[in-house]
């Protein structure tokens, strides 16, 4: 494995700080792990080996700023995600949000601190509760959280909906009445509902048609405007990262094996595995067609074999 | 003679609300060893097309008219046995969801040999030798050994590997491919399309991949089908269509692919297509993506159904306002 390579100058770093938190950028995470045993036995289970899911990872994410997390299937940057939330509890490691560490926090104390910190799912067919309305939806993390009244949470549902891009008539309607690319924007909506400075985005273009993800990619750029959102954005697809993304950490097995400025990354790969998945990038351009297979053929080693 | 030819297929579905037209005329030809690329959303029409051409449309949906001819043989009218000696072996099918298209309680040898024992008799040891041979073909390391195993001991990729190694196994003349690579991560859908091209070589294969990508038909097609609403809109080679795109619902799929070498695409937004294919119940009377074509409005064109036309050699696009033509008399949009 190569040596991570980081180009950011410490001067953009001050520049991003977050004034909250004594100059700390918003999201600092440090040597996080995150192994998963694996078990064998018959009546007493005993730990044979781990699977290094989330191996010794850092990286920050300053206010207002994306990173993208990229990476194929199994890389572990879903993992390195769900720990930043805690929705995972990592083996070792710091996750410092806002200068407060949230490893090792009290389960109350922690759901304070989320409120800042949301999430928006991959399928937005499973995580979208099919008996709830479309308004129930939405508010339920200001119900979570003891929020408001009923009045004030469905009129935060129906300003949610319109920031959107939906009528707010919609707070009664089902999941079931929306179509993929609409139903992430509920998610999207539901994600925004407590007010929150950094979202993880899991994956969350990658179950959507590319004319319908290109809307949800504008939604998310629109919305980080607006609010001043800071993103954790988890990807397979350079591409879509690319556009997305200041900066751009490439996972591989566990570790992050490159980071830097996302035009850097993509104008210069540092790392064979990052060479690799630029070349998997579908380019509309059939003249490149050979060119790139050859280029594909050369990297092949590299990625994950099937196993 | 074409190896198929489509003409004017029209495939209807039947439900309580009415009578929706998921294929409403489409027509296109493809020769021997070339790949059609078919495009379009979600619901455009697509995939019921590839399946009127497999005869595999299912109540309530009919194939009201048109025709298929494969070889010069025609497709629509031929009895349920003797459609099932033309799928399979003489066509081959693959389709989206790798992790539902296997049946997980048998094992992929048992899978794999059924299609080359029912369509070339071979013997239950020839087969498997076969078998072993296939999975080698489309990479899959250690394939004696992995004969054996049921379907969840493989990842997805190799579970497409292993529906495509079926698709071929009795060397049909045509693949069609559905979404082959869309449930799949960006290196495995390379890996993948990489390996239809691989075989669609060694094996003089025709094939139509069929795909929401402008992407990955620029990747592997010769000719390209864009689909909206049940209806070809456009029909080029791949090197005309994406050098020069005339319809502007081609134009805005291309916008909506992120590219890699966008100049500041951090800052930059996505060409999105406002609204949403129209319901095939009730399409637009006249050109069925003026609702959110930016270029309407400013003519009849909105009343005038537009007729699939010849705008230059083997360029075919349904549009009043192609891109060609917008830019020699310039329409006053507001």
């Amino acid at each position: 494995m190569s040596e991570q390579v980081d180009v950011r100058s410490d001067l953009e770093a001050a520049a991003h700080a977050d004034p909250g938190s004594n100059g700390e950028p918003l999201l600092v995470v440090k040597n996080l792990k995150k192994y998963f045993p694996i078990k064998q036995g018959v009546l007493i289970d005993r730990t044979v080996d781990y699977v290094r899911a989330v191996d010794d990872v850092s990286f920050e994410v300053h206010a207002g700023e994306t990173l993208g997390l990229v990476g194929e299937s199994g890389s572990g940057k879903s993992t390195a995600g769900y720990c930043v939330l805690q929705l995972l509890k990592p083996t070792s490691g710091s996750v410092r949000f806002r200068g407060q560490e949230l490893t090792g926090l009290a389960h109350n104390k922690l759901r304070d601190v989320r409120r800042e910190l949301q999430i928006v799912f991959q399928d937005p067919y499973a995580s979208l509760n099919p008996r709830m309305t479309v308004g129930d939806i939405i508010a339920e993390p200001l119900v979570v959280n003891h929020l408001g009244t009923r009045q004030t949470r469905r009129k935060t549902a129906e300003q949610l909906l319109d920031v959107v891009g939906f009528s707010p008539d919609f707070v009664n309607r089902y999941p079931h009445e929306f179509s993929g690319g609409q139903r992430q924007r509920i998610g999207i909506a539901r994600a925004l509902a407590l007010n929150p400075r950094l979202i993880v985005c899991d994956e969350p273009v990658s179950a959507l048609d590319v004319s319908i993800q290109a809307q949800i990619l504008n939604l998310l750029k629109d919305l980080q405007h607006e609010f001043q959102l800071s993103y954790l954005f988890i990807a397979h697809d350079l591409a879509v990262v690319k556009g997305m993304s200041d900066r751009i950490a490439v996972m591989n097995l566990g570790k992050i094996v490159e980071q830097g400025p996302a035009d850097e990354v993509y104008g210069r790969p540092q790392v064979e595995y990052t060479q690799a998945l630029l070349a998997a990038v579908p380019v509309a351009d059939p003249r490149q067609m050979r060119i790139r297979r050859e280029e594909r053929r050369k990297h092949k080693h590299v990625l994950a074999e099937p196993v | 003679m074409a190896l198929l030819e489509v003409e004017d297929l029209r495939t209807y579905f039947q439900t309580r609300e009415g009578e929706v037209h998921a294929v409403d005329g489409v027509s296109f030809e493809l020769e021997e060893r070339k790949t059609l690329g078919i495009v379009g959303e979600s619901g455009c029409g697509k995939s019921v097309t590839a399946l009127s051409i497999m005869g595999l449309v299912q109540t309530p949906g009919r194939v009201v008219s048109g025709s298929v001819r494969f070889t010069g043989r025609e497709l629509t009218t031929l009895k349920r046995r003797e459609m099932e000696d033309v799928r399979g072996l003489e066509i081959g099918m693959i389709f989206q969801d790798p992790m539902t298209s296997l049946n997980p309680t048998l094992t992929i040898g048992t899978q794999i040999t059924e299609t080359l024992r029912r369509h070339l008799s071979l013997s239950r040891k020839e087969a498997r030798k076969r078998a072993v041979e296939l999975l080698e073909e489309v990479h899959i390391p250690n394939a004696g050994r992995r004969l054996d195993d049921y379907p969840h001991r493989y990842s997805g990729g190799m579970r497409q590997r292993v529906m495509i190694a079926m698709a071929i196994s009795c060397n049909p003349k045509l693949l069609i491919a559905d979404e082959p690579t869309t449930a799949l991560d960006v290196t495995v859908q390379a890996g993948v399309l990489d390996l239809l091209e691989e075989l669609r070589e060694d094996h003089d294969m025709a094939m139509i991949i069929i795909t929401h990508n402008m992407g990955v038909v620029a990747e592997t097609a010769d000719d390209i089908a864009v689909m909206y609403a049940g209806q070809v809109v456009e029909q080029a080679t791949a090197l005309d269509l994406f050098d020069r795109p005339e319809h502007p619902y081609t134009e805005a799929l291309l916008g909506a692919l992120p590219k890699l070498d966008e100049p500041d695409a951090r800052n930059a937004r996505l060409l999105s297509i406002p609204g949403r294919p129209p319901d095939l119940l009730k399409p637009p009377e006249a050109c069925r993506f003026a609702p959110r074509c930016k270029y309407a409005g400013t003519d009849d064109c909105s009343t005038v159904p537009p007729e699939l036309r010849e705008i230059r050699t083997g360029h075919w696009v349904r549009s009043a306002h192609p891109a060609s033509e917008r830019a020699k008399q310039p329409v006053a949009v507001s």
